[in-house]
């Protein structure tokens, strides 16, 4: 195969966000702004806050804007619900060129009395558009207004799309949702043995598995964030005496803040894979440094695994000489990627996201073999090129990258929005398995000429 | 959310509620996706077009290129002009496309800027073009915005020569899939005549699988044709919401006189729309369609008996839906809950008229959202709905047979490649209408009433 080169690279600004384990020492570049004029696989400061927020169940989540903003997050995020089903509705303010004239605040107080007086929820959420933040809606008070006049909780979110990326959307979310989770100081860290969830958004179930894991151990589940959570189990957040963080990207600034302010501890953990599954058990149970905790962590890794292992041994020797190609939003699924991968005996050679940290991107340089190229907010003929150049059989994406991955005759699978089945924990480390066999050893492909 | 719908109608001021449309750009980027080498360019945040492209691809399952200015704080400050200038330049020196569709959002909008102004002093490399569109997000929906690209296309790219009009055929299609687009097609050569049809996506977004990825397709109109349409002797615009305001554009810069007929859905759209190339072009309908449409008639009486009489709520684009009642009324069924998302009051006065012809009244909206249309069949419940994905929810909480039609469809495949147009696309729409309705009659049978030849 022949060497692997970014001086090739179409657009030269790309060159230092591009690198090649082993061949340079030099700093990724990340967490800037997409290059003018890309097809970039990002998405903007609004989808960033909305995705974070969106599975909190029980919440108006009103998109003040014209309407695209709000049609196109329209329960698309696949987290499940165990209660409300409030949240996959739509609503928006749907402004018109008059209002852009003329302010939308009045609209969006009509907006919020009617809604409250439809659904009688305990929370609203009132999401800022691109639009909002240039016609200069004063969002703060007309939530302040409507809380006061419904009494409930009305919390704006400042997630104008411009002010940044997908990432900043992030820390809007977190904004508000540190404005929600504000206890009364005796609500602080008192449920011994208990823990906070963070970076979980229940796709598929996902949170349910975890969560019966740790009740197993003899740890209880406070809330998770924000899959399957709703207005009451917010509240109640400074309660936990400890938060673990799986998604960091998302929630690392909340896990921070609440440390700084109600002294919560946490740690990072990660549910994708058998070893990173078992690992962050076990540091849960060491962080209560309680014998019986210890002791049911490792039963429960023994049992798991002997029963799963054997299934994914199976799948693993048909999976002999295959490569992955891997580009998820978020550092720390990439991680936990290049380990499930490495389980199931698959090499991943191309790795990238949309808004990895430096942090996270030093943990993916010394994961990955040398010679695999890693590469941040990477858009569709980067892609391609590295795909196609390191021989990959499989892209790990989202939505966008499916059809492009397909059209190169390539395997995929959704790690994203879209997945259809639980990846975390024990029982998600088969059904990964199974995801990559189904789609790597399908017909399909022999009737595809590879050009 | 299935049980969040009361029954009691309130009016709501304050916005919608589940949505019956989306807004312009998205429109913009399909009908610019309809060019060959073509790249539809998102002027404004990197949402916009993350959330367009995610959207059409999946409806469609085939990637969609478009590129974004990547709008910045600084950017909504100081203008977009810079941010613009160095896409155009981006975009050529990366994707090398032929042409560059620029179309804006309501944040570009808002900021005011000024896109002529800023193209004119852009860099363009030599033979290769910028067009653009205004499609503030603010004004009408999705079909507004692939309208006002489709005049754009005019705007920027149909030229008239001197000498007198040739003898061939603008269509202007609509917001439709590419089997759509296929099948008018094949309807026009099938008559003999020559045709200019643009947008096309067909070979662009149902583009085959070759294991290679194609950044531009072989599909879409190009561009030599789209400038050569400004010397056809007659533009048919189907579909008075998406397609008619670029065929006068037309015939105000060409003088290509302009037709507007109702998307060719059902046995009566299709007749007009082959009558028209008939009077125009002197031809006499030949023989494999006047064959085809005996076959549609055929069909119709073999299973009139199974929609007669069935209440249907329909919803989708303003296109689409008045074609399809037409077609509904056509088979004895009755529309009785028909909305569009798209304001507009042709729309209501359209299909009010058909109503009327028909001895019929019904619930007829634009603008309206989901939420007021669940609404109403709570309060007068239907036995078939029929719409775009979205409908689903509904379909569930009232448990009522549901045919997809229209965009977007996020949950079934294949759609994309099959026309609803034509009387090919009405024999389609019988299979679905008559497949659900009576898949509906067996689940439902008791065992003594369960039948086998239906």
């Amino acid at each position: 195969m022949a060497a692997v080169k970014i001086t090739d690279l179409p657009v030269i600004e790309r060159e230092n966000s591009i690198s090649i384990k082993g061949k340079q020492k030099k700093q990724l570049k990340c967490d800037t702004d997409s290059v003018a004029g890309c097809v970039s696989q990002r998405a903007c400061v609004y989808c960033g806050a909305r995705v974070v927020l969106n599975p909190i169940t029980d919440a108006v989540h009103l998109v003040h804007g014209p309407i695209g903003c709000a049609s196109y997050t329209w329960d698309i995020r696949g987290s499940l619900s165990s209660g409300s089903e409030l949240y996959r509705n739509s609503f928006s303010t749907d402004l018109k060129e008059n209002d852009v004239i003329f302010g939308g605040e009045k609209k969006l107080a009509r907006a919020i009395d009617e809604l409250v007086a439809k659904y009688r929820p305990k929370l609203v959420f009132v999401y800022s558009t691109c639009i909002v933040g240039v016609i200069g809606d004063d969002l703060q008070a007309v939530c302040r207004a409507a809380a006061q006049r419904h009494g409930i909780e009305v919390i704006p979110v400042e997630s104008s799309g411009f002010i940044g990326n997908k990432a900043a959307g992030y820390r809007a979310a977190c904004d508000a949702l540190l404005s929600l989770i504000k206890p009364a100081d005796s609500l602080i860290g008192q449920i011994p043995k208990s823990i906070n969830y963070l970076g979980d958004f229940n796709l598929a179930g996902e949170a349910w598995i975890i969560k019966k894991y740790l009740n197993r151990i003899g740890v209880t589940v406070n809330v998770v964030f924000t899959g399957d959570s709703n207005y009451e189990s917010l509240k109640n957040t400074a309660r936990a005496s400890l938060n673990i963080i799986q998604c960091a990207g998302s929630m690392i600034y909340l896990a921070q803040k609440m440390k700084e302010l109600y002294d919560i501890p946490f740690i990072n953990v990660s549910f994708l894979g058998l070893q990173d599954t078992a690992d962050s058990l076990r540091k849960i149970a060491a962080f209560f440094n309680d014998q019986e905790i210890m002791r049911r962590a490792e039963e429960l890794i023994k049992n798991e695994e002997a029963e799963v292992k054997p299934v994914i041994a199976d799948y693993s020797d048909k999976f002999v000489g295959k490569k992955a190609a891997v580009y998820v939003g978020g550092g720390f699924k990439a991680v936990s990627l290049i380990k499930q991968f490495a389980e199931i005996g698959i090499e991943v050679v191309m790795i990238g996201t949309q808004t990895g940290r430096k942090e996270e991107y030093k943990s993916i340089n010394d994961l990955v073999n040398d010679g695999t190229v890693i590469l941040d907010d990477a858009n569709p003929s980067e892609l391609e090129k590295f795909m196609l150049e390191k021989g990959a059989h499989l892209l790990v994406g989202g939505v966008k990258e499916r059809p492009l991955a397909y059209k190169l005759g390539m395997a995929f699978i959704d790690h994203n929005h879209d997945r259809k089945h639980p990846l975390s924990g024990f029982v998600g480390a088969v059904n990964f398995a199974r995801e990559v066999y189904s789609t790597l050893c399908s017909p399909i492909w022999t009737l595809v000429n590879r050009g | 959310m299935l049980d969040f719908t009361p029954k009691e109608i309130k009016k709501l001021t304050g916005g919608v509620i589940n949505p019956a449309k989306t807004c312009q750009p998205i429109g913009a980027m399909y009908a610019a996706l309809g060019i060959h080498r073509c790249l539809p360019h998102s002027h404004g945040s990197q949402g916009c077009c993350s959330y367009h492209r995610m959207h059409l691809t999946r409806h469609f399952r085939d990637p969609i290129m478009a590129s974004t200015s990547s709008f910045t704080e600084g950017a909504c400050v100081f203008g977009g002009g810079a941010n613009l200038k160095t896409s155009i330049k981006n975009v050529f020196a990366i994707y090398d496309p032929d042409i560059m569709a620029v179309h804006t959002t309501c944040l570009t909008e808002t900021i005011g800027d000024d896109i002529p102004s800023i193209l004119s002093s852009a860099e363009v490399p030599a033979g290769k073009v910028v067009i653009h569109a205004n499609t503030p997000s603010y004004v009408g929906s999705h079909i507004t915005g692939f309208s006002n690209m489709t005049k754009g296309i005019v705007t920027y790219l149909a030229e008239s020569a001197k000498e007198a009009k040739k003898e061939q055929v603008n269509i202007i299609p609509g917001f439709v899939n590419p089997g759509d687009m296929r099948e008018i097609k094949r309807l026009v050569k099938t008559m003999g005549i020559k045709s200019i049809m643009f947008p096309d996506t067909s070979g662009v977004v149902d583009s085959p699988m070759t294991g290679k990825f194609e950044m531009y397709p072989k599909g879409g109109a190009r561009v030599e044709d789209i400038r050569d349409s400004g010397n056809s002797k007659l533009t048919i615009a189907l579909g008075s919401f998406a397609s008619t305001d670029a065929a006068i554009q037309l015939e105000r810069k060409c003088k290509v006189p302009a037709k507007t007929l109702k998307a060719p859905i059902g046995i009566k759209a299709t007749d007009e729309l082959l009558m028209a190339l008939r009077n125009s072009f002197v031809r006499e309908i030949p023989s494999d369609l006047e064959e085809e449409r005996g076959q549609l008639v055929d069909i119709m009486t073999d299973t009139h008996y199974h929609f007669h009489g069935k209440k249907v709520a329909v919803f989708g684009d303003p296109d689409i839906v008045i074609g399809l009642t037409e077609f509904l009324l056509s088979l004895g069924m009755i529309p009785i809950h028909v909305l569009t998302g798209t304001p507009g009051n042709a729309f209501e006065k359209e299909v009010k008229a058909m109503l009327l012809q028909a001895g019929l009244k019904a619930n007829v909206k634009a603008a309206g959202d989901l939420f007021e249309f669940h609404q109403w069949i709570k309060n007068e419940p239907v036995d078939l709905l029929m719409g775009n994905t979205y409908g689903k929810y509904i379909a569930k909480a009232e448990d009522i047979p549901f045919v997809r039609i229209g965009f977007p469809i996020l949950d079934r495949s294949v759609h994309s490649y099959m026309p609803v147009v034509g009387y090919k696309g009405a024999m389609r729409l019988i299979e679905m209408i008559s497949n659900a309705l009576l898949d509906r009659q067996d689940r439902d049978a008791r065992e003594e009433d369960f039948e086998l030849v239906m």
